[in-house]
């Protein structure tokens, strides 16, 4: 099978890209659109590391087929700043310390913003349960936890 | 390994029809593909048959939540999202809006669907029990028309269901009752809350009379080849009034009903053991209903 034109909005602009219909939504980014922000961790949709938003959904960006995102819009941790002002949520996650290596940090990122879009004023176990999907290994939750705290009260 | 994708094809049909169309002229050629979260993992793993998957993912005709008086449908391509959400099936079918909240994190929710766990056939799925506790039906479509099953008919053997290379699972039906004198119970077992398979799970739907059980539906997962009912235990306990003696001869027939296997999440007495603990729990929450 060749490959086939993807017609879709990647972070407000529209693009084509030629590509493989079952590659992964996560390949297309990286490696046709240089948006290496969203990363790969498992590859299974365990760890929520390639989190990004279609059709303002979040979902793991390693589980969708190209074919998937055909005339859809989707948002990337790119995407997620307006301009040079950065989103509450990136903010505080700088300023608390939610980052530390960085790779979960995209995905827990944009489930984070998905839960404040959904619940603006979530319980602490709420916001538990908002990133139940996404694994750190550094950090031990806690300081995310905090970042998303804080966040909301922005 | 990845997937060789040069091997794959893939395509979004028209309509419903039209992918029906294609898996019947082209039964071995044609996978139906929804939300891909168990497919896109076997495509990861390098192990996703090499066939050409159909797109249904926008079908319309297979999404939404309808009610009459007699069922609530679910399109297959309702997602565990959707279920969540929904007011009626919070009210009227708890055990599946549990199942659906347990099932993955957010983004697998936004994207699995109830037709895909079905057909996906995994005895560890965790929709199906909730399911079959409520005597869930199902609707299959293919070119020649529609049938309807029990769900408690479906799934045969390991992996194995009534299922045609041209069918799709067109809707799940829920038979509706009145909610009163209902009780419903809902339990996972697993390595963590979000994402985790389960190492047993276990759902289960009582209608009372009284002081009697008038209905009894028990459904595990994890603990055979495929998703169960319990129907010899459900029978001790159906027509009867709770008591001690009671909940011991169905625990002890439930133990036999079970016949969990040692694999790579849990093993044999572990699952034998839980299921048989979360059984007492369950039987507890209905003692504590009618025994005061």
């Amino acid at each position: 099978m060749k490959k086939v034109d993807i017609f879709f909005t990647i972070n407000g602009v529209k693009k084509t890209v030629s590509a493989h219909p079952m590659k992964r939504l996560l390949d297309l980014l990286r490696e046709e659109l240089e948006l290496t922000g969203t990363k790969e961790g498992c590859g299974e949709g365990e760890c929520g590391a390639c989190s990004v938003f279609v059709e303002g959904k979040l979902v793991n960006s390693c589980l969708i087929p190209s074919l998937q995102v055909q005339g859809c819009e989707v948002k990337t941790i790119e995407g997620v700043a307006d301009g040079e002002q950065l989103h509450r949520v990136q903010e505080s996650f700088l300023k608390e310390g939610g980052a530390q290596c960085g790779i979960c940090t995209p995905g827990m990122i944009m489930a984070a913003i998905a839960l404040l879009e959904e619940n603006s004023e979530p319980s602490y176990e709420e916001i538990q349960e908002g990133l139940a999907g996404n694994l750190c290994r550094c950090t031990g939750y806690t300081k995310i936890f905090t970042s998303v705290v804080k966040a909301c009260q922005k | 390994m990845r997937a060789y994708l040069p091997a794959y094809d893939a395509l979004t049909p028209d309509s419903l029809d039209h992918a029906l169309e294609l898996l019947d002229t082209h039964p071995e050629e044609y996978v139906p593909f929804a939300g891909g979260t168990d497919l896109m993992v076997l495509l990861d793993w390098g192990k996703l048959p090499r066939k050409k998957y159909l797109n249904i993912w926008n079908l319309s005709e297979l999404k939404g939540i309808q009610e009459d008086e007699s069922f609530i449908s679910l399109g297959g391509l309702t997602t565990y999202t959707e279920i969540q959400a929904s007011e009626v099936l919070q009210k009227e079918f708890p055990n599946l809006c549990q199942a659906a909240r347990w099932s993955g994190a957010w983004a697998i929710q936004n994207r699995g669907t109830l037709g895909g766990n079905i057909a996906n056939a995994s005895p560890a799925a965790d929709s199906s029990p909730a399911l079959l506790s409520y005597g869930a039906e199902l609707e299959i479509v293919s070119r020649s028309g529609v049938r309807r099953l029990p769900y408690s008919e479906f799934h045969t053997g390991y992996k194995e269901m009534r299922l045609e290379k041209n069918e799709i699972i067109r809707a799940i039906l829920l038979p509706r009752s009145s909610v009163e004198n209902c009780h419903h119970y809902y339990r996972k077992v697993g390595t963590r809350k979000a994402q985790a398979i389960s190492k047993v799970c276990l759902a289960a739907f009582v209608k009372w009379e009284g002081n009697k059980i008038k209905e009894c539906r028990i459904a595990l997962g994890s603990v055979a080849p495929t998703v169960i009912r319990c129907p010899k235990s459900e029978e001790i306990l159906t027509g009867k009034t709770l008591s001690r003696e009671l909940k011991e001869e169905a625990k002890a027939t439930l133990g036999q009903e079970i016949s969990p296997i040692d694999d790579v999440r849990s093993t044999k007495d572990y699952r034998l053991e839980i299921a048989v603990n979360i059984f007492d729990e369950f039987l507890d929450e209905l003692g504590g209903c009618k025994e005061g």
